[in-house]
């Protein structure tokens, strides 16, 4: 945790108003934009969970039921089976972006490099 | 013995042999395997034991049954109770795992303050209790059906089983009961169901041949005095069905018992894909249960529809017994069915029978019909021994250990965890037996209360550094006092009144509101106070990555710009 050492000293007993630790040390930029990447990912994944479930399956779900597949109305297939699926996927989705950025940024863990190589 | 009883002890038998065995050869003695197994589970393993620990008797028996007479509107189960894994995926399992001990108010006592952290326990421990509660009784009526028992030996005898493996064994020994648990109970959900597909439709996969008959339903729906079955929004108002849906999702975000899961995989890495694996599973009871329910109720509809009263199938009068099932007095033929009692519709209907009669209303023979009843049985004490590890755990680790006796030792605490079990499964025992008047109310009670005090907190307390104690308490607390007031306010609960529904604002969806007002008050306090210490910041700056940095091939990464 050495690079998080001067951080602390500058901040002392006073921190800044509204945003925390100042300056990051220079290393830190990975950080910042694994952090970023992660998050962008997380947004969009998220997104998508909403429209999936709360969009087609509750507030859409009278509109799209105009239209019948296999016997099922649209709305209503998504309320009670195609959302459960997007979930699922949605998952695997993050997990497998996530060992992607992890490898990327050098953060993976030890099983992970193992089974990479 | 009926064909069936005898059945039923052969799979009940059987499969809680298997349970005893895996506990036993699995029994720990360090306080690390106890609660965490050691932190050494395989990853799809572990998603299975997530599945099982999470499916309650809820979900295997009540759920099918609440979507056949909800109809469109059961889809707040169905989608509240799996969106939630998205949540804890992407924003709570990987972080907590990364900063890894043994409880949940642990997380939240190291991040805010020990006050918080003892707001936290004895929320935990309220939450985990009012479930293990509903366990038992569900695995006493599974009893009471199949073996002749009263409910009473069924709840005991229920309770012992589960708690002398959960006391024995620990996480290690749970995790890997809870794996033969989750084949027993997905078997015995699928086998039935499957049946019935195709049965009915020709095609053995009920997810998608159950569109084939839901025509027929709404016709017959119609006659019989119910609504459309695929109509949205007949049981429920929309804004209902949003806030509910939403409130089960953040709820189960946030349930202690979930959560502390994924802290038994091998790694941050270990966490993610655990949770897919998890839902996974999960996914394949809960994208059955819509077609079980909706064969069943076709199935039942057919089969009573215009029956002179003497002449029901024996299905009937097998549940009949257990008062589960009535038919109306004086009532000559069957014209409408419900599964309201004060409906006045000439056969009345427990949702809780349907999975469990419906390999019976479906003709299957006697073997099936037990095996459900394993597969019952297997849902109940897998979540039933989850939860008492967190009641436990939350007790030694976080009351006892922090508030009473700082410097007991390891096996001191392991005692004390182990009291607490075993003064949990006597209360639930007591509780399974009179069960409070408002056991469905009292699960949207826990889904209300773990909505509003943990999903809040726990999430700005790994997405927002500068979130602080003082904000936390005061969000956690005015969270769960305006979810707890708003349900007392609707609900007929400890002697109060039950008024009307506010802006058709179900209790059961009231959760969603005590989050935002939990995050609201949350953001605004710590604004307002001093920021948290370095430490602090550090400890939130380090959950975020899943590893040291090791060196990295140049140019692989983009420095900082």
């Amino acid at each position: 945790m050495t690079e998080v050492t001067p951080d602390k000293e500058s901040r002392g007993g006073e921190p800044p108003p509204s945003s925390p630790p100042p300056a990051s040390p220079p290393d830190n930029g990975w950080r910042k934009e694994y952090w970023s990447r992660n998050l962008r990912l997380m947004v969009i994944l998220l997104a998508i969970w909403f429209i999936v479930s709360f969009g087609f399956g509750i507030l859409l779900v009278e509109p799209l039921n105009e239209i019948v597949i296999a016997g099922f109305p649209l709305g209503f297939w998504f309320a009670q089976q195609g959302s459960i699926y997007v979930f699922v996927i949605l998952i695997l989705v993050y997990a497998k972006m996530m060992d992607r950025l992890d490898s990327q940024f050098g953060v993976g863990e030890q099983e992970t490099e193992g089974a990479a190589k | 013995m009926s064909q069936i009883q005898t059945w039923t002890l052969i799979f009940i038998g059987a499969s809680f042999g298997v349970y005893l065995y895996i506990a036993w050869r699995s029994r720990v003695k360090e306080t690390a395997g106890f609660y965490v197994a050691g932190q050494g589970i395989p990853t799809v393993a572990n998603g299975a034991a997530v599945a099982a620990d999470w499916m309650s008797a809820a979900s295997f028996i009540s759920m099918a049954g609440l979507i056949a007479f909800l109809g469109s509107d059961g889809t707040i189960y169905l989608m509240g109770w799996t969106g939630g894994y998205v949540l804890l995926a992407l924003l709570i399992a990987p972080y907590l795992r990364k900063w890894g001990k043994f409880t949940v108010p642990e997380f939240v006592g190291d991040r805010y303050s020990e006050t918080v952290r003892t707001v936290a326990a004895v929320a935990a421990i309220v939450i985990s209790f009012t479930y293990v509660v509903g366990q038992m009784r569900g695995g006493g009526i599974v009893f009471s059906r199949f073996l002749g028992l009263d409910v009473t030996g069924g709840v005991i005898v229920a309770a012992v089983i589960i708690g002398l493996y959960a006391v024995l064994g620990g996480m290690k020994g749970i995790t890997w009961t809870q794996v033969a648990q989750y084949t027993v109970l997905i078997v015995a959900y699928l086998i039935p169901a499957v049946a019935v597909a195709q049965q009915m439709t020709g095609i053995p996969v009920p997810q998608v041949s159950f569109g084939q008959i839901l025509d027929e339903l709404n016709t017959i729906s119609v006659q019989m005095g119910l609504n459309q079955y695929t109509e949205a929004f007949a049981a429920r108002p929309q804004i209902d069905v949003f806030l509910v849906t939403m409130s089960l999702m953040i709820g189960t975000a946030g349930l202690p018992h979930v959560i502390v899961r994924f802290y038994t995989t091998k790694s941050v890495r270990g966490a993610r894909y655990s949770a897919f694996w998890a839902l996974f599973f999960i996914a394949l009871l809960y994208t059955t249960a819509p077609a079980v329910g909706a064969f069943t109720k076709l199935n039942l509809l057919q089969g009573v529809n215009g029956v002179s009263a003497d002449a029901l199938p024996s299905w009937v009068n097998n549940w009949a017994a257990t008062g589960l099932v009535t038919v109306g007095d004086g009532v000559t033929t069957i014209n409408s069915v419900s599964n309201s009692p004060t409906s006045g519709a000439d056969l009345i209907v427990n949702n809780d029978i349907l999975v469990l009669a419906s390999p019976e209303i479906a003709g299957l023979p006697a073997p099936i019909v037990g095996l459900v009843a394993a597969g019952g049985m297997a849902a109940a004490m897998s979540t039933a021994a989850g939860l008492l590890l967190v009641i436990s755990s939350s007790f030694s680790h976080d009351l006892y250990f922090r508030r009473i006796k700082r410097d007991s030792t390891d096996k001191q605490r392991l005692l004390a965890g182990r009291i607490a079990m075993g003064l949990a499964v006597l209360v639930s025992i007591y509780a399974g037996i009179n069960p409070p008047a408002f056991v469905a109310q009292v699960v949207a009670f826990a889904f209300g209360l773990a909505a509003a005090s943990f999903f809040p907190v726990i999430v700005l307390g790994i997405f927002w550094k500068r979130c602080n104690a003082t904000g936390a308490a005061a969000g956690m607390i005015t969270g769960m006092l305006f979810t707890a007031s708003y349900m007392i306010y609707t609900l007929q609960v400890f002697g109060t009144e039950a008024n009307p529904h506010i802006l058709d604002i179900s209790p059961e969806g009231i959760g969603t509101i005590g989050a935002i007002v939990n995050f609201v008050v949350t953001i605004v306090v710590s604004k307002m106070t001093a920021p948290p210490p370095a430490e602090i910041s550090e400890m939130v700056e380090n959950i975020r990555y899943p590893s040291e940095r090791r060196a990295v091939p140049a140019g692989n990464v983009t420095d900082a710009a």
